[in-house]
This record gives structure tokens, C-alpha cells and sequence, in this order.
């Protein structure tokens, strides 16, 4: 296992304007092509965690590399670049619910046409294709004309999966990608993930609530506890009482 | 075995707020039509000439329909011109003025104040002077129409934009999409059909607000309304009101048919 770390957290903390402290000397690699799974309590920073790595939010001070560069002083374009190889999945979809499926989807490709081109919806026939095979991906096809707020959760989180495939991501970030989901179709969507995971190579990383699911999909584990890293381990040497420690209150 | 439900508290259990708000609002109501000296039983005492006016008005000369129907079309046009330009131009002020979009308080503060002042001219002053600008005719009407609309409609947009759901924009930005287009594919759809309802909604009221226009030669249906007035012609003044009744049940019905196929 000497694969190059994708993402390098670097003695990063973060602290919000009113003094909580959100992550704290987070320090550790991701390799390329892993399958982490973060859990934690509510609260506990992983939403901020996952959302430092494509600078959603911002961090007070250490240094997170994504394929061996600070993305540190990326703006504007750089920082769009940046984004567009990082894939993002969220609790709610964040589908325009009110769009067609296609639209929803072709959306996640506009960082690679001009502002003029994607605002005018011209996406070449090749990107058009590139979405309806996302969506034979995720087995939604058939929905690509449908409007967003047609579809059931699970569908619409499968959606919101195709559309980050369009982005052509390295990385998937998923934050709680299950939470609003019922247990069958939580299964579906985790085995997506994992499925991109092993047959793209895509590194995937996951907030989950649940240890089962984190057992069961993980190759690696990271407990989150008040915004420090308690736990961080191989999914071999996962045992049931360590990860009990992860969701013990301070 | 009874459960023990949990007392309510003093300021629940006698509603004091509600009571409290309307007193406030009944003692306000009364001390400004005192202090601006409203008589309100001058109302009741003189509305035996409201009536003789009613009665007068409840011969409609139809006779007259046929020559106003093109000044009622002349209005409609203009109403429909104002409203297009005025929204268009309100949309990207709007988009401005938008806490949840424009994070810069300054920008978002100037904006919101050049707005506040274009709806804090009066239409009828507007309309005055555009037609000193641009003489009597249309012109001066669409114009006074177009500013009015920009004003309310951008209000009533920014308003909007500011409960949409925010989901969408942060994957948008997620995805590496810039402002631009974040607005157009995750802000737009969001807000269309509200957009569209309250398009339809100043279109109604500049239909109306156009009528008053045509008093300073501003065109349209007015100057005809004016006329009838000044002649005492009542049942002429009828038949252009239930006209332009006729024009505005129109566009509240497209309106209402619109809202319901967009939603």
C-alpha cells in the first residue's frame, strides 16, 4: 500500500468568527482510490471536514493539499478547476427540483464550457450522450425527461450522482448521503458509491451517522469527536467497542 | 391514572399578546384619524350623492364602446410595453439586492436605496414630466409605466429570490459553476412562476395605473375617461370602467391559469 496521497490534511484547524472551535490539528492522508468513511456525532465536524477539501468553507490556518498542491491560494479559476474535479453529494440532493432531470444533470458539466455557452444550454452532443450514460449509471435513464421533484429521494440522490459524474470528479465528497433515505434505497446508493469507487478508481469520501453502513462499505475509518480525530483506523483492525468510543459525549 | 399536562404558561394562557397588538393597532387607528381630523361620519351622511352618482353611472351609453375600444387597446399595448421593460431591467437589480446572493453590504445597501427612491416618485410626477419631456402621446405613458413597474416589480422580485432554497447553489458552486451561471441554472427556475405571477400582477395595476396617466396626456384609455368626466357624462365614465373591469378579469384569469400550469 504505497499509493500517493490525493488529500493531506496538515495541523489544519478551523475556528468560526464566534470562537467554536470546528476542526482541530486534523492531520492525516488519503490515498488514492480509498473508500473513507467519517463518523462522528452531529456536531462533530464532519460536514466541515469534507467541506474544507473543495473550499466550501475556509480553514484558520495549517495547509490541505488535493494531488500534492496547497489549494490554498486557488481563486477564481483555479479555485472553479479546483472544484470541478471534486464531486459533491449532499443530505438533501441539492437538485433544482423545479429543472428536468437532464438539466439537472448537464448542469454538472458547465465548468467546462464558457458562462455564454452553458447559460444558453449549448452542451455538445457528445456531453448529452455523457449524461445519459450518468444516468444508465445510476439506472435512471429512463427519467431524463422527468422534472426533479417528480422522483423519490432515492431517485433524486441517484440524480444528484449522475450529475456529479458529469464533473469527470477524482474525488467524491458525500456529506450524509443517506441521511434522508430509507433503508433499501439506502443500500442502493452506498452501492453506487462503492461501485465507483472500484471500477473508476474515483477516491470517495463519506459522512455517515451509522457504524454499520461505515463497517460494512469503509476501507478505512476516521472517528470525528469535537472537531479532533479520535479514530483512525484500517477497516481490519475496526472493532465494534472502538468505534462505541468514537460516539461517547466529552 | 390521569397525565399531568404541563401548565401553560400566564402570557399563553390569556393570549395577552394578540389582545395586546390589536388594542395597539385600534388606539393607532383612532388617534391618526383624529390628529388628521378624518370624519368618518361625513362618510355616512353624504353618501346619498355617492348613490345619485351610482345611479347616473348605471345607464352605460354602449353606443360609445366602439370608440374606445382602440384607446383600451392603445392602453393595453402600453401597459404590456412598461411592464416588459421595467421587469426586464428589475431582474438583474433585483438579483443585486438579494442578501442571500450579494454578501457585500455596501453594493446590496446602494442598490436597495436607488430603488427605494424610484418607487418613492409618485407616477402621477413621472408621468408629468415625461410628457414635458416627451410631449403628449404613449411615449411619455410607456415610459412613466416602465419606471413605476421597475420599481415595484424589483421589490417584490428580491423578495422572492431571498426565500429561495439555497441547496442548489451551494452544488452549483460545488461543481465549479461560476456566479453567472449559478444564478441561471440553480436562482432562475426557482423563481419563475412567482416571477411570472407578479409580471402579471403589475401589468393588472398599470392596466388601472395607465388610466389615471391618460389625465396628463400620457394616451391610452384616460384621456377618454377624463373627457367624460369633465362633460359630466356619466354613462360614457361607465362604459369605459367596465371596459377596463373586463380587460383586468382577463389578465387576472391568464394569470391565474399561468400560476397553475407553472407551478
Amino acid at each position: 500500500m504505497d499509493k500517493t496521497p490525493i488529500i493531506s490534511f496538515k495541523n489544519v484547524n478551523k475556528v468560526y468568527a464566534n470562537g467554536t472551535v470546528g476542526l482541530k490539528n486534523i492531520n492525516f492522508e488519503i490515498p488514492q482510490g480509498e473508500f473513507l468513511v467519517v463518523v462522528g456525532l452531529s456536531g462533530a465536524g464532519k460536514s466541515t471536514l469534507l467541506r474544507t477539501i473543495n473550499r466550501m468553507h475556509e480553514i484558520t490556518s495549517g495547509e490541505i493539499r488535493v494531488e500534492g498542491e496547497s489549494i490554498k491560494p486557488y481563486k477564481g479559476r483555479s479555485l472553479r478547476l479546483l472544484r470541478r474535479k471534486i464531486g459533491m453529494i449532499f443530505q438533501n440532493f441539492n437538485l433544482v427540483k423545479r429543472s428536468s432531470v437532464a438539466k439537472n444533470v448537464l448542469s454538472g458539466r458547465v465548468s467546462y464550457y464558457p458562462t455564454w455557452k452553458s447559460i444558453l444550454g449549448l452542451f455538445s452532443t457528445t456531453d448529452k450522450q455523457k449524461a445519459v450514460q450518468a444516468l444508465q449509471r445510476v439506472s435512471l435513464a429512463e427519467k431524463l425527461y422527468a422534472r426533479a421533484d417528480e422522483l423519490s429521494g432515492g431517485q433524486q440522490q441517484r440524480v444528484a450522482i449522475a450529475r456529479t459524474l458529469m464533473q469527470d470528479p477524482k474525488i467524491i465528497l458525500a456529506d450524509e448521503p443517506i441521511a434522508s433515505l430509507d433503508p433499501l434505497t439506502t443500500k442502493t446508493v452506498m452501492d453506487i458509491l462503492k461501485r465507483l469507487n472500484q471500477e473508476d478508481g474515483i477516491t470517495v469520501i463519506v459522512n455517515l451517522h451509522s457504524v454499520a453502513l461505515a463497517r460494512e462499505y469503509a476501507d478505512r475509518i476516521v472517528g470525528l469527536r469535537a472537531g479532533e480525530v479520535v479514530y483512525d483506523e484500517p477497516i481490519a483492525a475496526v472493532t465494534e467497542a472502538d468505534l462505541n468510543r468514537v460516539y461517547q459525549t466529552v | 391514572m390521569t397525565t399531568q399536562i404541563p401548565r401553560r404558561p400566564w402570557l399563553q394562557r390569556w393570549h395577552v399578546k394578540p389582545i395586546g397588538w390589536t388594542l395597539i393597532i385600534l388606539i393607532l387607528l383612532v388617534a391618526s384619524s383624529r390628529m388628521t381630523g378624518v370624519d368618518v361620519g361625513m362618510f355616512f351622511s353624504n353618501l346619498g350623492q355617492f348613490t345619485d352618482l351610482l345611479v347616473r353611472m348605471s345607464r352605460p351609453a354602449w353606443d360609445y364602446l366602439p370608440i374606445i375600444l382602440h384607446p383600451l387597446y392603445e392602453t393595453i399595448q402600453m401597459a404590456i410595453l412598461g411592464t416588459t421593460i421595467g421587469a426586464a431591467f428589475a431582474v438583474p437589480f433585483a438579483v443585486l439586492a438579494a442578501s442571500n446572493l450579494v454578501h457585500n453590504r455596501w453594493l446590496r445597501g446602494i442598490i436597495r436605496l436607488i430603488l427605494d427612491l424610484v418607487r418613492t416618485l409618485p407616477d402621477l410626477l413621472l408621468a408629468a414630466i415625461f410628457v414635458a419631456i416627451f410631449g403628449i402621446g404613449s411615449t411619455a405613458g410607456v415610459v412613466t409605466l416602465a419606471i413605476f413597474s421597475f420599481g415595484m416589480v424589483s421589490k417584490l422580485f428580491y423578495e422572492v429570490i431571498e426565500t429561495i432554497d439555497m441547496g442548489p447553489l451551494e452544488a452549483l458552486e460545488s461543481v465549479g459553476a461560476n456566479k453567472l451561471t449559478i444564478i441561471w441554472y440553480a436562482v432562475l427556475p426557482q423563481i419563475m412562476n412567482q416571477f411570472v405571477s407578479y409580471f402579471l400582477y403589475t401589468l393588472e395595476i398599470n392596466v388601472r395605473a395607465s388610466t389615471v396617466l391618460g389625465y396628463l396626456g400620457a394616451g391610452g384609455i384616460g384621456v377618454f375617461l377624463q373627457r367624460s368626466l369633465n362633460e359630466f357624462n356619466y354613462s360614457q365614465t361607465s362604459v369605459i370602467i367596465l371596459a377596463t373591469l373586463v380587460v383586468v378579469m382577463v389578465i387576472d384569469g391568464i394569470s391565474n391559469h399561468l400560476r397553475r400550469v407553472l407551478l
